[in-house]
C-alpha cells in the first residue's frame, strides 16, 4: 500500500510537473520567490485562523449537536434552521453578510476576530451534522447496557457513546477539518492577512500568476495533510468490529 | 429473595403488554418465566430490572418498592440475549467499567477481582479480546461475568442462550447452573423447557400480558392448571 501511494503521488507529481514546466517561465518563478516574506506571513496568518477554528468550530459543532437532540422544541427548532441555513447557503454571503451586516451593526470591527467567528459557524453547522449522526449511530442496544449496569447520562456519553461515535466518524471529521482550513481562503475578500489573500497580492505585483498560485496550493498541503495523516492514525488505534 | 407483583400494567402505544399481574412468589430462589413470544416476559424482566416504568402498580424485591432509578439498576445483574457486551472495550476493561465508574472501586481492586471473575468462567485467556473476537458463547459467559463481578443482589436473565447454537447454549446453561449451586438469586426468561424444569424453583406461564399460573417445576410440567399452559408445554414439547 505504501508503494502504491507513493508511485501515485510520483505519477501525479510528474504530471503536474510537467504541466508547470510548459506554462511558467524562469523569470516568473524568480519574480515570485522575492515575495517569499508575504507567503510565510499569509501562511502564518491562515495557521492562526485555521487552529483556531478547528477548536471553536468543534464546541459550535458540539453545542448545535446537543441543541438539535435537545427535548426543548424551542431550542432543536433554533439550532435545526440554523444549521440548515448555514449549510444551504454559499460562505462567500455568510462573510458578506455577517462582516458587512450583522458584525458592523454589533460594532465588531476586528477583521480577526470576525473571521474566525464566520469560519467556525460554517465548519460548526457540518460538524454538528456528522456529531449528530455519530452519536445516533450508537445502538439503542448499547444505551440500555450502560443504562443496566448504572452509568450517569455524563458517564454513557464518555465510555460509551463518545468512543463508538468518534471511531464511526473520523474520516468525516477528519474531512471536514481539512475543508475548513481551504475554506479560510475565502476570507481573504474581507481583507485577512491570510495565504490566498497574499498570493493574489503576489500574482498582481509579480505578473505571475501561476508561479503564485503554486506555493499557495503546497502551502494548504502542508496543513491539509497531517490531518488525514492523523485521522489515519486515530482510525488504526480505535479499530475495532462491531 | 422475596418477590411480589401487585397490579402492574404496562403499555407500549395501544398495546397491553402487561395487563395487570399481580402475584406472591414469596421466598425463593430462582424463578423461570415461561410461555409464548409476546407475552410480556422480557417487559416484566425489565420493570424488575428498573428499566421500563409501569404505568399503575408495583414490585416488592425482598419488601422493597422497585424503582426505576440509577440507583437500583446498579445493584443488580442484567444478562440481555444479544450480551450487549461494549465493543470497544476488551473483556476485562466490560468487567471494569461498572467497578470502578458505578460502584468507586480502587483500580487495582477492580482489576483483581475482575480477573479473578474472568478465571472463574474460564475466560482468563480471553481477558484482552474484545467482543468481537470471542465466540457467542464466550461473549455470554463475559456478560454474566460483568453482571455477578458487581455482586448483584439478584441476577436477571433476559433468555441469555435464545442467540446460541446448541453447544454454546449448554456451555452458558452450565454457568448458569453454577450459580444456582453457588445460592445465588435469579429470574430467568427463557426457551429451554428442559432448563427451566431443572434449574427454576417455581415457573410462571404468562401469556398474553397474565401470569396464567405459577407453580413448582413438578406442577407445571405434569399437572398444570390451566389448558392455555398445558397446550403451550405440548407445542414446545413436542419434538
Amino acid at each position: 500500500m505504501k508503494a502504491g501511494v507513493a508511485g501515485a503521488a510520483l505519477l501525479i507529481g510528474f504530471i503536474v510537473y510537467a504541466a508547470l514546466w510548459r506554462l511558467t517561465t524562469q523569470a516568473g518563478w524568480e519574480s515570485v520567490a522575492g515575495y517569499w516574506r508575504l507567503f510565510w506571513g499569509g501562511w502564518l496568518g491562515t495557521l492562526w485562523l485555521a487552529s483556531k477554528a478547528l477548536v471553536t468550530s468543534t464546541l459550535i459543532g458540539l453545542l448545535l449537536a446537543f441543541g438539535r437532540r435537545a427535548a426543548w422544541v424551542p431550542l432543536r427548532a433554533l439550532c435545526t434552521v440554523h444549521v440548515e441555513l448555514v449549510r444551504g447557503t454559499p460562505l462567500l454571503t455568510q462573510i458578506l453578510i455577517l462582516y458587512y451586516g450583522v458584525f458592523h451593526l454589533a460594532g465588531l470591527e476586528s477583521r480577526t476576530l470576525a473571521s474566525l467567528l464566520i469560519l467556525s459557524n460554517f465548519a460548526g453547522a457540518y460538524l454538528s451534522e456528522i456529531i449528530r449522526g455519530g452519536i445516533e449511530s450508537v445502538g439503542a442496544s448499547q444505551l440500555e447496557s450502560a443504562r443496566a449496569i448504572g452509568l450517569t447520562t455524563a458517564q454513557t456519553y464518555r465510555f460509551v457513546i463518545y468512543p463508538q461515535a468518534l471511531r464511526h466518524t473520523l474520516p468525516a471529521l477528519a474531512g471536514q477539518f481539512a475543508s475548513l482550513i481551504k475554506d479560510s481562503s475565502l476570507l481573504s475578500i474581507i481583507g485577512v492577512e491570510e495565504l490566498t489573500q497574499n498570493a493574489q497580492q503576489v500574482a498582481s505585483f509579480s505578473f505571475s500568476t501561476l508561479e503564485s498560485y503554486v506555493p499557495l496550493a503546497l502551502g494548504y498541503l502542508v496543513l491539509t495533510l497531517p490531518i488525514s495523516l492523523w485521522s489515519r492514525w486515530l482510525e488504526k488505534r480505535a479499530h475495532f468490529q462491531t | 429473595m422475596r418477590l411480589a407483583l401487585s397490579g402492574l400494567t404496562k403499555s407500549f402505544g395501544a398495546h397491553r403488554v402487561i395487563d395487570g399481574i399481580t402475584a406472591d412468589f414469596g421466598e425463593l430462589r430462582t424463578l423461570a418465566l415461561i410461555g409464548p413470544s409476546g407475552g410480556g416476559k422480557s417487559t416484566l424482566l425489565r420493570i424488575i430490572a428498573g428499566l421500563e416504568t409501569a404505568d399503575a402498580g408495583h414490585v416488592l424485591l425482598d419488601g422493597e418498592r422497585v424503582e426505576c432509578t440509577r440507583e437500583h439498576r446498579s445493584r443488580l445483574g442484567v444478562v440481555f440475549q444479544a450480551f450487549n457486551l461494549f465493543p470497544h472495550l476488551n473483556a476485562l476493561d466490560n468487567l471494569l467499567l461498572p467497578l470502578v465508574r458505578v460502584h468507586g472501586l480502587a483500580e487495582a481492586e477492580a482489576r483483581a477481582l475482575a480477573l479473578a471473575t474472568l478465571d472463574r468462567f474460564r475466560l482468563a485467556d480471553h481477558a484482552h479480546k474484545r467482543p468481537a473476537e470471542l465466540s457467542g458463547g464466550q461473549k455470554q459467559r463475559v456478560a454474566i461475568a460483568r453482571a455477578i463481578a458487581i455482586k448483584p443482589r439478584v441476577l436477571l436473565f433476559d433468555e441469555p442462550t435464545s442467540a446460541l447454537d446448541p453447544e454454546m447454549t449448554a456451555e452458558v446453561l452450565d454457568v448458569i447452573e453454577e450459580l444456582k449451586s453457588e445460592a445465588r438469586d435469579f429470574v430467568l426468561v427463557t426457551h429451554e423447557m428442559g432448563f427451566a424444569r431443572h434449574v427454576a424453583d417455581r415457573i410462571a406461564f404468562l401469556a398474553e400480558g397474565r401470569i396464567v399460573e405459577h407453580g413448582s417445576p413438578e406442577q407445571i410440567f405434569t399437572a398444570a392448571a390451566s389448558a392455555q399452559c398445558r397446550d403451550f408445554l405440548a407445542r414446545v414439547l413436542r419434538h
